[in-house]
């Protein structure tokens, strides 16, 4: 429980903390809230020679709507997100989703950005974003760029962002009135990864008809998943008990689980397919 | 409860605060990791990555090499002042460091002395073991296969992997009833290997005085005088004689049965310290508690039961395959090598009962320490209670109706149970009846029909336990040969205040503030003028420690026949002071009175006073006095546990609805400590019934060797606990008390698993393993083609 020995800088921008990502390059990892990185380091898993504490950098905590996006700022606690008033009014999602993510201890120093950078399937927000078709917005010595959360994650712990830059804010955009959202993750005890993750968001027209949906899959594939099949199913049709079988069917056969200590790959594909049935019905009702 | 002193003297019945707390709330307790002394270095332990192999050799050049790493000690380096192996408790033998060989997973390999932690760490990255693996034995039932490997061949002439049988009652007897009953029902189970996971891990300073040739050792003990002479067995031979060592157990994070055992660790930070002259540190990690330290339980039980068509139980044949890992670490009283598992009887009035154990090595990390159970009480008590259910369904009959039918009566005590034992008191009927009345329990019956009927999940399930703690009288009772009394010695100053010291050590019960309240019922001196301390061997009278709710059965009673002692003698003052005859004299709490004249009387303090200032000609000065007690018996608590839990039919999920606790622990110190107790009892035995297993693959590799997998419940999980109970006064003990810290830990797990079964059981499920997990109950679903 004891990291290997490393260098730490805190500096007081970004653009100090983008010039020593160029200086240190593969050996620098960025400290946000930490909760990823220093248990990895204390168990050795991850053995970074410079630390680059982000933390005293202002402006990268923010929650607003702006330009018809949710704007969230990559420093914004899990905690504050969980508090927002925005948040809980529009997108009851992220209250679903911020309660389930370890305890609250965690969620007061955790981050929204490092739960996205880390490019862990097993964590939280990356299914959430798919759901909410969120952009990432990456900093570097560039300046900035807006990558679609669909091209954002690429393997285990890979992601588009470059070595030198910085994940800085995710951007939301805002659906329509009749829109609604749920997440749910089956969890062996409080502050596990999930057993299977479903993250839903949907969008209906007047009459009834789902005009848009976004269904993303938690820690049942080596990447976060859209499942896109189940989607397309339900898009522009009325929804119906018999459309939403079909499409909790299609995620459970389109993921790729793998069998380990919370469960086998039968059991992890029965549950994808009961969380995508019960999100849907949550979402649906959220939206009416 | 009738308390019979004023809220202000503070004794028995009274919800007091506890004294320690407020200590541990401002952050000033003082535990092993606290303690620093100049000079000290720190010790980090390199470990087997292989269960079983054999060591080419060790490298220690590179860590030698970073500034700060003092010294790499090996094996070898222990072997020439012969401190490479030690006793267990058991009176097995266990490696401090191999000089050639690795038994089990995460087994220590060599030590690295450094000047701090980290650099500590970084040593032990640099040290190069080149290991030759070799095939492990990780399953007990292959253990005894002949062709399986011999492991423990450091045994001159050791031909198995067995280590030794046990047997109790009447084998025949029980043969002949198992051939001719209506009813026979039978289950395998296995309670899991489990770790009790305390909050502090064990740790120790070693700090040897070279000139005054003198050991004083820091060190997460629960029994610091019987550690000494341990101690002093292993390394008498190097000049460590018990008067020249002094175990201090400072403030315990938790013990649960895990700080009993002495650890590898231990004996090398002594030995380091007896070599370089300087104190050292050494404090696990959380992977290394985990990992290496001695596990619970793993007993795999045959559990038979047979009875009439009717519902009553004739008798029950257990037989158990214990897994020890690599050596017998348990900490169990020297005649009893399977604990008290021989309450496995359980509460129920039969008189035909065979019991037969046989334990085994195998590649694991050794133990098998009482994890809260008293004594193997817990996997007894799962066997019973399991079984009893069995038996139940098989005959179609309510698992309560049936615990009615044949419950031990109240005027039947005391109680000879066919495996030998006297239960002294209890009152079993009451205890059910206020658990099923708490609940509402045929209400419940009757919701869960109709919730069948619409494919809904719901199940029940009782746990009607007895405890048997308290160990125990000496003419039964030893470890090493050490007789399992234990002591008191209470010392008032001239003004009225106390000190009392004991050799039990609190690691969260309360001690300092029970104790003094069972001293203050019997004197009348406030609780809180009374300080308690234990866990430092110069200072307290000896005892065997704190485990198997044995303190207040042992030392509990010692305080009050201590605080007796000083009651005769102020009685002889008061006589004194009042110029009357003793047998004019009566007690009130709190002072003597003239028979009749009520006005003439003494408080204990002017009585006390008078011992240092004004004493009877011929009587000593001083008011001081020291009792050893030997329990004439154990103590058998008992409860009354119902569970309710409801099964998402497609998720598999589990929730526990209510969960109801009926205690009858016998007379209660303090209400507030015991319900404390009980909520802690009951979310650890929450624990391996649902969460807790140590997982290991075929190679002997551990699967969950860290928090993230070995699943402790939180708050989170635990249901509202419910709790009460019924009280039965032990006859045999001073103040009529019996122990409460183990009873929710044993009784909880059958509770839960019999409800889980039962939501289960029309669908032919006759019993599942625990931990019950969501993912298990699933599978089942699956089978029975309820969920795909």
């Amino acid at each position: 429980m004891i990291p290997a020995p490393f260098d730490y800088a805190a500096p007081a921008t970004l653009d100090e903390a983008i010039s020593l990502l160029e200086q240190h390059g593969d050996e620098a990892k960025i400290l946000a809230g930490g909760h990823s990185l220093i248990p990895m380091m204390k168990l050795r898993f991850a053995s970074p020679e410079f630390l680059i504490d982000i933390n005293n950098i202002p402006g990268l905590s923010y929650i607003r709507e702006e330009d018809g996006y949710l704007k969230i700022g990559a420093l914004t606690r899990e905690s504050d997100l969980e508090h927002s008033d925005i948040v809980r009014n529009k997108f009851p999602i992220f209250t679903d989703a911020t309660k389930l993510i370890a305890d609250p201890q965690v969620r007061n120093m955790g981050t929204v950005g490092g739960n996205i950078a880390h490019g862990d399937a097993a964590n939280d927000h990356p299914a959430v974003m798919l759901a909410l078709r969120a952009e990432v917005v990456a900093t570097g010595p560039g300046g900035q760029r807006s990558i679609p959360i669909d091209e954002f994650f690429y393997g285990f712990y890979m992601t588009a962002l470059q070595p030198s830059e910085i994940l800085t804010e995710i951007r939301i955009p805002i659906p329509s009135a009749s829109t609604g959202n749920a997440y749910h993750k089956l969890e062996r005890k409080v502050g596990d990864y999930a057993t299977a993750g479903v993250a839903v968001q949907l969008t209906l027209d007047g009459s009834g008809t789902c005009q848009e949906i976004g269904i993303g899959l938690t820690n049942v594939n080596p990447t976060p998943l859209r499942a896109t099949r189940s989607e397309d199913v339900l898009r522009g049709q009325k929804i119906t008990d018999e459309l939403i079988a079909q499409a909790a069917k299609f995620a459970s056969e389109d993921c790729s689980p793998s069998s380990d200590l919370r469960g086998d790959e039968a059991y992890k594909r029965s549950m994808v397919g009961v969380l995508v049935k019960r999100m849907i019905h949550k979402a649906l009702e959220r939206a009416r | 409860m009738n308390c019979k002193t004023s809220r202000e003297v503070g004794g028995m019945g009274h919800s007091l605060k506890r004294k320690e707390d407020s200590r541990f709330l401002a952050g000033k307790g003082n535990y092993v990791d606290d303690v620093k002394l100049p000079g000290m270095l720190h010790m980090d332990i390199v470990r087997s990555p292989y269960a079983y192999a054999k060591i080419k050799s060790i490298d220690a050049s590179e860590a030698l090499k970073i500034p700060g790493v003092i010294a790499v000690v090996t094996g070898k380096d222990l072997e020439q002042y012969n401190l490479h192996w030690m006793p267990t408790l058991m009176s097995d033998t266990q490696m401090v460091l191999p000089t050639d060989t690795v038994m089990y997973q995460s087994q220590e390999v060599a030590a690295v002395i450094a000047t701090d932690r980290y650099t500590a760490r970084d040593g032990k990255e640099a040290v190069k073991v080149e290991y030759e693996p070799m095939k492990p034995v990780i399953d007990p039932y292959k253990s005894l296969d002949p062709e399986a490997p011999v492991l423990r061949t450091d045994k001159e002439g050791k031909t198995d992997n067995h280590i030794w049988h046990w047997e109790v009652g009447d084998k025949d007897k029980t043969s002949k009833l198992f051939e001719e009953a209506e009813v026979v029902v039978k289950e395998q189970m296995h309670i899991p290997r489990i770790h009790v996971a305390s909050i502090e891990t064990c740790g120790c300073v070693a700090d040897y005085d070279k000139v005054n040739n003198h050991l004083t050792m820091y060190m997460t003990t629960q029994a610091p005088h019987a550690i000494r002479t341990v101690i002093a067995l292993v390394a008498g031979h190097v000049g460590l004689t018990e008067e020249k060592v002094r175990v201090i157990s400072p403030d315990i994070g938790g013990g649960f049965g895990g700080k009993v055992p002495v650890y590898p660790g231990y004996v090398i930070a002594i030995a380091v310290s007896f070599l370089v002259g300087k104190p050292i540190k050494w404090v696990e990690d959380r992977s290394e508690n985990l990992q290496a330290d001695s596990f619970a339980r793993d007993y795999h039980i045959t559990a038979e039961m047979a009875g009439t068509k009717d519902g009553k139980i004739l008798g029950t044949r257990f037989k158990i395959l214990a897994d020890h890992g690599y050596t017998d670490a348990s900490a169990n009283p020297s005649k009893f090598p399977t604990g008290l598992f021989s309450i496995g009887t359980g509460s129920y009035d039969y008189d035909t009962a065979f019991m037969e154990a046989d334990a085994v090595y195998t590649n694991k990390p050794p133990g098998g320490v009482a994890y809260r159970c008293s004594f193997r009480v817990t996997e007894a008590v799962h066997a019973i209670e399991r079984i009893t259910d069995r038996f139940a369904l098989e005959i179609g009959k309510d698992p309560a109706d049936l615990r009615m039918q044949n419950f031990i009566k109240k005027d039947q005590f005391p109680w000879k149970s066919p495996t030998g034992w006297e239960y002294d008191s209890g009152d079993y009927h009451a205890g059910l009846q206020k658990a099923m009345d708490t609940l509402g329990y045929w209400d419940l019956r009757k919701e869960q029909e109709e919730k069948r009927k619409r494919g809904e999940l719901m199940g029940i399930g009782i746990s009607t336990f007895t405890e048997i703690v308290g160990a125990g009288p000496s003419k039964d009772f030893d470890i090493l040969g050490i007789k399992m009394f234990d002591s008191a010695e209470i010392r008032v100053h001239p003004t009225g205040k106390a000190i009392a010291r004991f050799g039990t050590k609190s690691q969260g019960q309360g001690h300092e503030t029970t104790y003094a309240q069972i001293i203050a019922e019997e004197l009348g001196i406030p609780a809180e003028n009374i300080q308690v301390e234990e866990g430092d061997t110069d200072t307290a009278p000896y005892g065997l420690g704190t485990y198997a709710s044995r303190s207040t059965p042992t030392a509990g009673a010692a305080a009050a026949m201590a605080a007796r002692k000083l009651r005769d003698k102020a009685k002889k003052i008061a006589a004194h002071l009042l110029e009357v005859s003793e047998d004019d004299l009566e007690w009130e709490v709190g002072k003597f009175f003239v028979k009749g004249a009520p006005e003439k009387s003494k408080t204990i303090q002017e009585i006390v006073f008078a011992a240092y200032t004004n004493h009877p000609q011929g009587m000593e000065a001083g008011f001081e006095a020291t009792h050893y007690y030997d329990p004439p018996n154990l103590t058998f608590p008992s409860g009354a546990y119902i569970c309710v839990v409801d099964i998402d039919n497609e998720t598999a999920e589990i929730k526990i609805r209510r969960f109801v606790a009926i205690d009858d622990c016998g007379n209660i110190i303090n209400p507030m400590i015991v319900q404390g107790q009980v909520h802690g009892g009951l979310t650890q035995g929450l624990a391996p019934a649902m969460y807790e297993e140590l997982i290991y693959d075929e190679e002997g590799n551990i699967l969950n060797g860290t928090f993230m997998d070995y699943l402790l419940p939180t708050a989170v999980e635990s249901p509202n606990w419910e709790t009460g109970h019924t009280i039965t006064p032990s006859p045999h003990h001073p103040i009529g008390a019996k122990g409460v810290g183990e009873s929710p830990t044993v009784g909880a797990p059958p509770a839960i698993a019999n409800a889980i079964v039962d939501a289960l059981s029309h669908l032919g499920v006759t019993h599942m393993d625990i931990p019950i997990t969501p993912y298990k109950v699933w599978k089942v679903l699956n089978e029975k083609g309820i969920v795909q």
